[in-house]
C-alpha cells in the first residue's frame, strides 16, 4: 500500500531521488546543535496552543461587566479582551493550562533562540557560506521578540497596558517621524480603542506567517549547505560525520519535540505565568509596582532605567531621553549583530568557506568580545529589576541604579579581559599537551582530555561542573603566567 | 535490551498519563493535574523515542561527502549570459521601460495612501488635553471636589468632567500643608487652598506617576523610578526623567468646586521632537 502510494507520487513528482538522498542524509550529532531545534519545536507548540486560544479570545476594548468564577473581580468594568481571557482561564476546561503553556512556550522559544545564537557565535558557525542564514536567524529573533510583546499585550491587563504606554512613548520619541508612526500604529493618540484588535492580527497572522516563511528558508539553507560539525575524529571540511536522518536522527528529533512539549506542559501546569487576574484590568490612571516585562525585553527595560537623565536639544528640537536607550541602543545592537559576519571577515581577512567549527578557545579575541557583550546585556537585564534588587537588599533604588551603571562599564571590560586570558591559556595548554602526546591525533586527544569526563566533574552534577571548571581555569591561568 | 525495556516502560507510562488526562477532563478538569499529565504523556513519548533511537537504531558514525563550495565553475557565467540576452531585448524598448518605471512608481505612491487611514494626523493633538477653562476636576466616579474635602498631604487622581478615563487628561491633585507652597513665577494663583494639580503622566516613558511621599513632597514613577519634587513645580529630582510634570492651573468655581483655569500650558507626557514649538 505504502509502496503504491510512493510510486503514485513519484510518477507525478519524480521525488524518489530526493527522498533517497533525504533518508540517507547525515547530520552531525552534538547537544549544542539541538538548541535551534528546541526553538523550532517551541514554535510548533506556540502554533498549536495559539490556535486554541484564538477560538476564545475577543480582541475588543469594548466595555463589559465581568462575571465568572473569579469572585474578586465579579461586577467590575473590564474590556471584552480582558473578560475573554478571564473566561478562558477560569471557565473553559483546559483553557488555563493551554494559555500558560502558550506563554511559557514563548518564553522558552526566545531563550532557545538566544542560546542558539550564542552557540553559532562562539563556534564561529556564521562564516562563509553561512552569512545568509545568520541574517535570517537574526530576523527570526527580532520577529520573535516583537511577537512576544504583542502577545502579552493582548489581554488588556494593567501590567501589559503599562508596557504599551512605554512602547508608545518610545515610538513618539523618534525625531520627525515618531509622532506620525505612533499615531498610525496606535490609530491616534495613546488610548485609542483600535490597538488591541491591531495587535491581535499582527500577533496571530502577520508575524507568525513571516516567522514560518523565514524559518522555512532557514532550514532549507541548512539542508542545502549541510550542517557544520566539530573537529571530531574523521571529520573534515569536505565531509559530514554523524547519524543518518532515517531512522535514527528523525526518531531522536521527534523524541526531542515530545520532550520540549513535555517540559512546556509541566511549566504550564505547575508554574503560574502572567496571572492577569492579579494584575487587574487596564485602567488609564493606574499602574502596578513592581512592573517588569517578559525576560526578552528586560534588557530594554534596564536600559530605560539605567540611562542617565540626559536630554539633548539640537537647533531647538528635542531628542527625548528614551530615544537613546530604547531606539539607538537596540539599533546599534541589532545592526552590529546583522553585520557581524561581514565585519569579522573584513577584520580577519578570512573569506574562506568553513564547515568545521572553531571552539571558543581557538579565537580568543572573538570569544572575549562575545562574552563582554553578553555581560553588558546581562547588566541591563538586571537593571530592569533594580526596584526588586533594592527591595531584596534593603538599599535605596538610586544606589542600586548607580551600581548597575558602573557595572555596565566595568563588567564587560573585566569579563572580556578574563575571557581572553582564559582562552589563550586553554589554547596554550592544548598545544603543550599535544607536543607531549603520543597519540596519532594529538590536538584532538589533548582537547578531549582538557574538557572530557576524566575530570570526574560529571559525577558531582552541575555544581561540580562549575567548581571543577573554575579550579581548572585558575590552574591554567597560573601555569600560563609562570611560562 | 536496556533500551527496549526503557522505551516500553516510557510508552506505557505515557499511555496511562494520557488516559488519566481524559478522566481528569471528564471529571471537570484541574489545571495542575492537566499540566502534569500532559507533561508525563508527552515526556513518555519523548523518552521512549529517544531511548529507542539511541539503543536500538544504527548510530554510525556515518560519513557523507560534502562540497566545500556549492558553486560549479562556469555555471554563473552561463546564467549571466542568458540573463543579459533577455535584458538586451528589453533594453531595446527604452521608452517603454521608462514608462513602466514611471507607472510602477505612481502606483507605489497611490498604494501608500491606505496606510494613511490607519491613524489620525498628530497635528497639534500632542499639545492639548481634554482640560478646558472651567472644566471641573472629577474623580473616576464623576464626583466633583471642594478643596476642603481633600485631607492635607493626600493625593487624588482626577479627570476633567465629561472626559473621565481619557489617557492624556489624568491629573493628580495634592493638598499641601498650609504655607508650604511657593508658586513658580507665572504660576501665582494656580493653587487655591494649597491644592496643586500636576499631570499624572510621567514625562519619561508615559507611565502614571503612581506614588507620593508626603514627608519629602516627592512623586515617584514606579516604572523607571523617576522622582519629581512637588514643591519645586514637580521638576525631576532623580531617575531618568528630564522634564517637570506640567502643572494644571486650578481655580474654584461659584459652587466651591475645583476647576481648571485653562488647559495645560505645555504638552503633557513623554517628549517628542517638536515639543518646545508650542
Amino acid at each position: 500500500m505504502l509502496k503504491r502510494l510512493a510510486a503514485w507520487i513519484d510518477d507525478r513528482l519524480g521525488a524518489a531521488a530526493f527522498a533517497e538522498e533525504a533518508l540517507n542524509k547525515v547530520f552531525p550529532d552534538h547537544w549544542a546543535f539541538l538548541l535551534g531545534e528546541i526553538a523550532m519545536y517551541c514554535f510548533v507548540v506556540l502554533l498549536a496552543t495559539g490556535v486554541f486560544l484564538t477560538f476564545f479570545f475577543d480582541a475588543s476594548t469594548a466595555k463589559t461587566v465581568y462575571s465568572g468564577h473569579y469572585a474578586p473581580l465579579n461586577g467590575s468594568q473590564v474590556s471584552s479582551a480582558y473578560s475573554s481571557v478571564m473566561h478562558l482561564s477560569f471557565d473553559i476546561r483546559m483553557g488555563l493550562v493551554i494559555r500558560q503553556i502558550h506563554h511559557w512556550a514563548a518564553v522558552v522559544f526566545i531563550a532557545a533562540i538566544v542560546a542558539h545564537l550564542c552557540r553559532i557565535f562562539f563556534t564561529s558557525a556564521f562564516r562563509r557560506p553561512r552569512e545568509i542564514n545568520w541574517v535570517l536567524g537574526m530576523t527570526l529573533m527580532i520577529l520573535s521578540i516583537f511577537n512576544g510583546f504583542t502577545g502579552y499585550s493582548l489581554p488588556d491587563d494593567l501590567l501589559s497596558g503599562v508596557g504599551l504606554r512605554i512602547a508608545y512613548s518610545i515610538a513618539i520619541s523618534i525625531p520627525f517621524i515618531g509622532p506620525w508612526m505612533a499615531f498610525l500604529v496606535f490609530g491616534g493618540k495613546f488610548g485609542s480603542p483600535q490597538i488591541i484588535g491591531r495587535l491581535f492580527i499582527i500577533h496571530v497572522l502577520l508575524i507568525p506567517a513571516a516567522i514560518a516563511g523565514i524559518l522555512g528558508a532557514h532550514l532549507a539553507i541548512v539542508w542545502r549547505q549541510k550542517h557544520t560539525q566539530f573537529l571530531i575524529p574523521g571529520a573534515a571540511e569536505s565531509n559530514v560525520v554523524g547519524e543518518r536522518l532515517w531512522p535514527t536522527y528523525a526518531t531522536k528529533s521527534v523524541g526531542l519535540f515530545f520532550g520540549v512539549a513535555a517540559v512546556l506542559s509541566f511549566l504550564g501546569g505547575l508554574v503560574q505565568i502572567n496571572p492577569v487576574w492579579l494584575y487587574g484590568p487596564y485602567a488609564a490612571a493606574q499602574v502596578s509596582s513592581p512592573a517588569q516585562p517578559d525576560w526578552y525585553l528586560g534588557w530594554l527595560e534596564g536600559a530605560l532605567r539605567l540611562f542617565p537623565a540626559w536630554q539633548f536639544q539640537i537647533f531647538g528640537l528635542e531628542i527625548p531621553n528614551v530615544f537613546l536607550p530604547a531606539i539607538v541602543l537596540p539599533g546599534i545592537t541589532f545592526g552590529l549583530l546583522y553585520a557581524w559576519p561581514f565585519i569579522e571577515a573584513w577584520r580577519t581577512g578570512d573569506y574562506a568557506p568553513h564547515h568545521v567549527l572553531d571552539r571558543p578557545r581557538d579565537r580568543p579575541v572573538h570569544t572575549a568580545l562575545g562574552m563582554a557583550t553578553l555581560s553588558f546585556y546581562a547588566v541591563l537585564l538586571f537593571g530592569g529589576v533594580n526596584d526588586l534588587v533594592a527591595k531584596w537588599f534593603q538599599l535605596p533604588v538610586e544606589s542600586v541604579t548607580w551600581t548597575f551603571r558602573i557595572m555596565g562599564i566595568v563588567l564587560p571590560i573585566l569579563v572580556g579581559w578574563l575571557t581572553y586570558r582564559l582562552m589563550v591559556a586553554l589554547r596554550l595548554d592544548a598545544w603543550e599537551r599535544a607536543r607531549h602526546a603520543p597519540s596519532p591525533e594529538p590536538v584532538l586527544a589533548a582537547a578531549g582530555a582538557a574538557a572530557g569526563p576524566g575530570s570526574g566533574a560529571a559525577r558531582w552534577g552541575l555544581a561540580g561542573f562549575f567548581g571543577a571548571g573554575a579550579l581548572g581555569a585558575w590552574r591554567l591561568l597560573r601555569r600560563h603566567r609562570r611560562e | 535490551m536496556r533500551g527496549a525495556r526503557l522505551a516500553a516502560l516510557a510508552f506505557v507510562v505515557s499511555t496511562v498519563a494520557s488516559l488519566s488526562l481524559a478522566v481528569v477532563y471528564v471529571l471537570g478538569g484541574q489545571a495542575q493535574l492537566e499540566g502534569t499529565l500532559l507533561g508525563v504523556g508527552l515526556g513518555g513519548l519523548g523518552v521512549g523515542l529517544v531511548a529507542w533511537a539511541k539503543h536500538l537504531m544504527p548510530t554510525g558514525p556515518f560519513v557523507q561527502a560534502r562540497k566545500v563550495t556549492l558553486a560549479r565553475t562556469g555555471e554563473i557565467e552561463e546564467v549571466a549570459e542568458s540573463f543579459e540576452e533577455g535584458a538586451a531585448t528589453i533594453g531595446r524598448r527604452r521608452f517603454l521601460a521608462r514608462l513602466l518605471a514611471v507607472s510602477l512608481g505612481a502606483f507605489g505612491i497611490a498604494a501608500v495612501f491606505p496606510i494613511r487611514s490607519l491613524g489620525t494626523s498628530p497635528g497639534r493633538q500632542l499639545f492639548h488635553t481634554s482640560w478646558r477653562k472651567g472644566s471641573r476636576a472629577v474623580t473616576d466616579a464623576g464626583q466633583p471636589i471642594r478643596p476642603a474635602e481633600l485631607p492635607v498631604d493626600s493625593v487624588l487622581t482626577v479627570f476633567p468632567e465629561g472626559a473621565v478615563g481619557v489617557e492624556d487628561s489624568q491629573t493628580l491633585l495634592i493638598r499641601l500643608p498650609a504655607g508650604d507652597y511657593r508658586p513658580l513665577p507665572g504660576r501665582e494663583g494656580w493653587a487655591p487652598d494649597d491644592v496643586v494639580a500636576f499631570s499624572k503622566i510621567c514625562t519619561h516613558a508615559g507611565c502614571p506617576v503612581g506614588l507620593y511621599r508626603a514627608d519629602t513632597n516627592q512623586l515617584f514613577c514606579p516604572c523607571h523610578q523617576s522622582v519629581f519634587d512637588v514643591l519645586q513645580g514637580a521638576k525631576p529630582a532623580g531617575g531618568p526623567a528630564t522634564t517637570a510634570l506640567p502643572q494644571l492651573p486650578l481655580d474654584v468655581d461659584g459652587e466651591g468646586y475645583l476647576v481648571a483655569r485653562s488647559d495645560y500650558t505645555e504638552p503633557v507626557g513623554p517628549g517628542f521632537w517638536n515639543r518646545n514649538r508650542a
